[in-house]
């Protein structure tokens, strides 16, 4: 058993809570000032106008109001309209824009998640086209999005997302769709014109959408299969907005149930089509263009919610230490004073748990956006990339890319080796093929997204309550410092929209087993253990213990049966495989908190500006990471050994009593070999009966590599209630601004 | 011929008004206790400064406007992530202390300085804006003494409001005190105007502003020159943050006649 050394009162003091100069350093945009310059000018949005809305009482309110619709000229005039668009079509960041639209989301659901919500749904809406449109479709309709320039004359056009039906449909199964096109007109030699019929529910930006992104089956046999395709409000027909969705959330987007029977020409089939033998085969199916653009907006969503706990910090700590001053007991200067509640130690541990958790998410959601920067350019790629290696179109590429999985996976061991321990021929030769290089990254995207947005959101929502809670009867009401109340039911539709936790789980119990995924999740442990050597308190040993005891667990489990002889790991045995994903997002979570925390300590030094404050943010961040790794441990420990013996059969007397000895057997036995008592825990009574309980003791004859890693585990939670102790006191001392920089 | 303005504003940051500010000693002298981290803002009166020149810019053919910033250059660079994006700007960074504990004196050398190194800068035609005095440190002479070093003598303290005539010649707006104005008239540039607030809202921030504007002020500030502005010599016998000033005090729904009864309270008392 490691000692902990006692911290003294040289330990570097978290002087204030982090400012842009950290956040840049740890989620990697320190470099890039047209993300930097996003940030600040969403900030002023959100801080201002949104903050002033909420503070007013907007929310209270269904309907989509003058008030509310003053929000999108904010928005476009301080570019975050127009954040998405290329820079040939009106926008400012060239190339992928996935941190880009992070960053964006965060800010503005820092104040309120809706806000967030209305700026991205307009993404969302020209994402189909964006992902998978021609290139007429692209240019036609990047253009009308784009806020226009000074000098021109003409009004920006909006747009909405239509997948989302009313339950039966797509409320229950994205794959299954009420909305049907067919064609309506097709003469020869000429566009046929189709005719769509879609009702929408719980449709973002509706109120003044004009025109909208919509999923629909084929109603009609000279069409093939699904697709989506563009409608617009001028099209001959019905474009019924519909009524307000009576949402309890997020009432600064505008949410409504539309209803749309039109005609459009086929051209409008995003992605467009091909005919063969008289009928009309889109080139994409509504799923192929929904998996491509869900994986990334799934993030943002992921972050929206792990804004909002780094958001109740500072309103939390100056909650509390105010929470007596003004009482005829309150001294100026006396420590209940100064500290109010935070002479309370619970207090403390609670925000440092939220604290860790905002951190971790926040971590673990801009990696995520980062990844999938890096993979776009691949993703966009990929059907060229497929070809050049072979890959057949269509369901036959899962097969084959399966059968190429070997050399991404030599790829990912010699990456984690250093340069002059590994063939570095080899290595280069795979780092230049994109096939490899797709695989790993996508492997990988695979896994964080999905992990993100049910981490995030869901744990996070478990959270915010926590904050509330922090809060007292203030957290319960409308004038709560920092809006708390309103993110905390604005996180629980962060965990149902875009696809609910259930799907999330569904979708991360198939991609953990990639054995892409899982060679880097291998190579992650060996580098926590490195980590763990040069940042001791990081918590990073805890992680390894805690990925290995999972990488175990999940080995044993995809070859396991329960008493029944039944496979565990299987798609409908869900209480099995969705544990294992909730634990996997844990460890997923604290290690980019880690690798953060890396980054802030070695590319802060470069910054002069923080120079005097960097080993207080590198001590209190280092005892945050504890913190989350032994959470994190903390679960996966409990998940693994539920799942790991909780499938078994408990041992009854009648078949396996040959295990007890009774009291004179023992005597015996320990005439012979002393000491061996202490190891026998089932004797028989006097009488020969057994114990009263259910049957001998469970042993763990086969479990021996779990029991080992398990207590190993254990034992790695060494010090972790120290960081916690350490990070509560940093919470007493760290200067916070004298106001909340938005309204309340 | 051209007829434009140019236009150089000094102006810096100082700490975000809604931190809390608390003097200390530093090695270096006084200071700000976690100044280097504290969030920034750029000086209120300087950036009042600011728009009034990009407006006047903008609507003066051939004028171009300069920003010469003298403060920690790893600050500036968070300020313009900002500043930049509200009106178009090329940045002139001098990299040296910005609190409020430097010597006008020295301030005011530096700038001049630097901005007699501008390329470009036809004198003639020059217009030299800053704040009247700064948000960090009230001294309120800066501005004066770089016009004495740059030799313009038609100097305007205070000024809310500067109009073009249709000859060229310059009215300016001067507060006085009463509430009164200084109405005042100069033939033309140079001239020193030292601005209040003049007329003009923040403007909002323009991210297509800012990526043109980045396009000069990364190289600036990588180019930054040091400036020996501190106060070196020079003894502080106290330091205090006006405290009563800085009760923050958080209103909802409180209309603006109600506000201002409360200031006049306030100033009585």
């Amino acid at each position: 058993m490691s000692a902990v050394k006692p911290e003294t009162a040289k330990t570097p003091q978290l002087a204030t809570l982090p400012g842009d100069d950290v956040r840049q350093i740890m989620w990697r945009f320190a470099d890039r000032y047209d993300l930097q310059m996003l940030v600040q000018s969403v900030r002023a949005v959100a801080r201002g106008p949104v903050a002033r809305l909420v503070a007013e009482g907007a929310r209270n309110t269904h309907e989509w109001t003058e008030e509310k619709n003053s929000l999108l000229e904010a928005y476009d005039s301080a570019g975050i309209t127009s954040v998405f668009l290329e820079p040939e079509y009106g926008g400012f960041i060239a190339g992928p824009k996935n941190l880009a639209l992070a960053l964006a989301a965060f800010e503005l659901a820092w104040v309120d998640g809706g806000a967030a919500t209305g700026a991205m749904a307009g993404h969302l809406g020209l994402s189909p086209i964006h992902e998978k449109g021609t290139p007429e479709q692209k240019d036609e309709y990047m253009r009308r999005f784009s806020p226009p320039q000074p000098g021109e004359d003409r009004t920006i056009e909006r747009s909405a997302f239509a997948l989302t039906e009313p339950i039966p449909y797509v409320g229950v199964d994205t794959g299954v769709l009420g909305g049907k096109v067919s064609v309506k007109e097709w003469k020869e030699g000429e566009e046929p014109i189709l005719h769509v019929e879609k009702r929408g529910r719980f449709i973002t930006n509706m109120a003044f959408a004009n025109f909208v992104s919509a999923a629909v089956d084929s109603g009609d046999e000279r069409i093939k299969g699904s697709c989506m395709i563009i409608l617009e409000e001028n099209d001959p027909g019905i474009y019924d907005r519909g009524t307000a969705t009576k949402k309890l959330v997020h009432q600064l987007s505008a949410t409504s149930d539309p209803v749309f029977s039109l005609d459009v020409p086929a051209s409008r089939i995003i992605g467009g089509y091909t005919v063969k033998d008289g009928v009309i085969i889109p080139n994409y199916s509504h799923g192929e263009i929904i998996d491509s653009v869900f994986r990334r907006t799934r993030v943002t969503v992921g972050l929206m919610t792990a804004a909002k706990l780094l958001s109740a910090v500072e309103p939390v700590v100056r909650y509390h230490r105010g929470r007596f001053r003004g009482g005829e007991s309150d001294q100026p200067g006396s420590p209940r004073h100064q500290l109010g509640l935070q002479q309370k130690q619970d207090a403390l541990h609670r925000l440092v748990d939220i604290w860790a958790t905002g951190e971790a998410s926040a971590s673990l959601g801009f990696a995520a956006a980062r990844l999938f920067d890096e993979l776009d350019p691949l993703d966009h790629r990929r059907e060229e990339i497929f070809e050049a290696h072979d890959i057949p179109a269509g369901r036959k590429a899962i097969r084959a890319l399966a059968s190429r999985s070997e050399p991404a996976i030599e790829y990912v061991r010699l990456a984690a080796k250093p340069e002059d321990e590994r063939d570095q021929a080899r290595f280069q030769e795979l780092e230049a093929n994109e096939l490899v290089q797709y695989l790993t990254k996508n492997a990988l995207a695979d896994v964080l997204c999905p992990a993100c947005k049910l981490w995030n959101t869901g744990h996070g929502a478990n959270m915010m309550r926590e904050a509330v809670s922090l809060m007292g009867g203030y957290g319960i009401t409308e004038d709560c410092p920092g809006f708390l109340p309103q993110k905390w039911m604005d996180a629980q539709l962060e965990a149902t929209y875009e696809g609910p936790e259930a799907v999330q789980r569904r979708q991360l119990s198939v991609t953990m087993t990639n054995e892409v995924f899982l060679a880097q999740f291998e190579e992650w442990i060996t580098e926590m253990r490195h980590v763990a050597g040069l940042r001791p308190g990081s918590g990073a040993c805890t992680l390894a213990s805690a990925m290995d005891l999972w990488l175990w667990t999940l080995r044993h489990l995809l070859e396991a049966k329960d008493a029944h002889g039944v496979p565990l790991y299987k798609g409908h045995r869900q209480g099995v495989t969705f544990p294992m994903a909730d634990a996997l997002c844990w460890l997923l979570a604290s290690r980019y908190q880690i690798m953060d925390l890396i980054e802030l300590e070695e590319k802060g030094a470069e910054n002069a500006s923080l120079a005097e404050a960097l080993p207080g943010y590198g001590a209190f961040y280092t005892d945050l990471c504890h913190v989350q790794a032994a959470a994190a441990g903390g679960e996966v420990a409990r998940i693994c050994s539920s799942l790991v013996f909780g499938y078994n059969r408990h041992p009854c007397w009648t078949t396996d009593g040959d295990r007890v000895y009774s009291d004179s057997e023992l005597t015996v036995l320990e005439n012979v070999m002393p000491g061996l008592c202490s190891c026998i825990v089932d004797v028989l009574d006097e009488d020969g009966s057994p114990p009263v309980k259910r049957g001998p003791c469970v042993r763990f004859d086969g479990y021996e590599p779990f029991t080992l890693r398990r207590g190993k585990l254990d034992g790695c939670l060494t010090g972790s209630r120290m960081a916690k102790d350490n990070a509560a006191l940093a919470l007493t001392q760290v200067t916070i601004p004298e106001a909340l920089d938005y309204p309340l | 011929m051209a007829t434009g303005f140019h236009i150089v504003v000094c102006g810096s940051l100082v700490p975000d008004p809604l931190q809390t500010l608390e003097p200390v000693e530093t090695p270096s002298g006084p200071g700000l206790k976690n100044e280097m981290m504290l969030p920034s803002v750029l000086d209120p009166w300087a950036a009042h400064a600011l728009y009034e020149a990009a407006h006047l810019a903008g609507s003066t053919s051939d004028s171009k406007v300069w920003l010469v910033s003298l403060g920690p250059k790893a600050r500036l660079q968070q300020l313009m992530m900002n500043i930049a994006q509200k009106v178009p700007f090329e940045l002139v960074a001098l990299d040296g202390p910005a609190g409020g504990f430097t010597d006008a004196y020295e301030v005011a050398a530096a700038l001049a300085g630097a901005i007699e190194k501008i390329d470009g800068l036809d004198r003639s035609r020059l217009l030299l804006f800053g704040g009247r005095s700064s948000a960090s440190r009230d001294a309120g002479v800066t501005m004066q003494m770089v016009g004495e070093r740059l030799g313009i003598t038609d100097q305007f303290l205070a000024v809310d409001k500067l109009t073009v005539q249709d000859d060229g010649s310059l009215r300016v707006l001067e507060r006085i005190e009463g509430g009164m104005y200084l109405a005042s008239g100069c033939e033309g540039p140079p001239a020193v105007c030292a601005w209040s607030t003049g007329e003009l809202p923040e403007p909002p921030n323009n991210p297509q502003v800012g990526m043109q504007n980045m396009r000069t002020i990364m190289p600036a500030l990588q180019q930054a020159q040091p400036a020996a502005v501190g106060a070196e010599g020079l003894d502080f016998q106290k330091v205090e943050v006006p405290q009563q000033r800085r009760d923050t005090k958080i209103v909802k729904d409180v209309p603006a006649e109600e506000i201002a009864r409360e200031i006049v309270e306030w100033l009585r008392s």
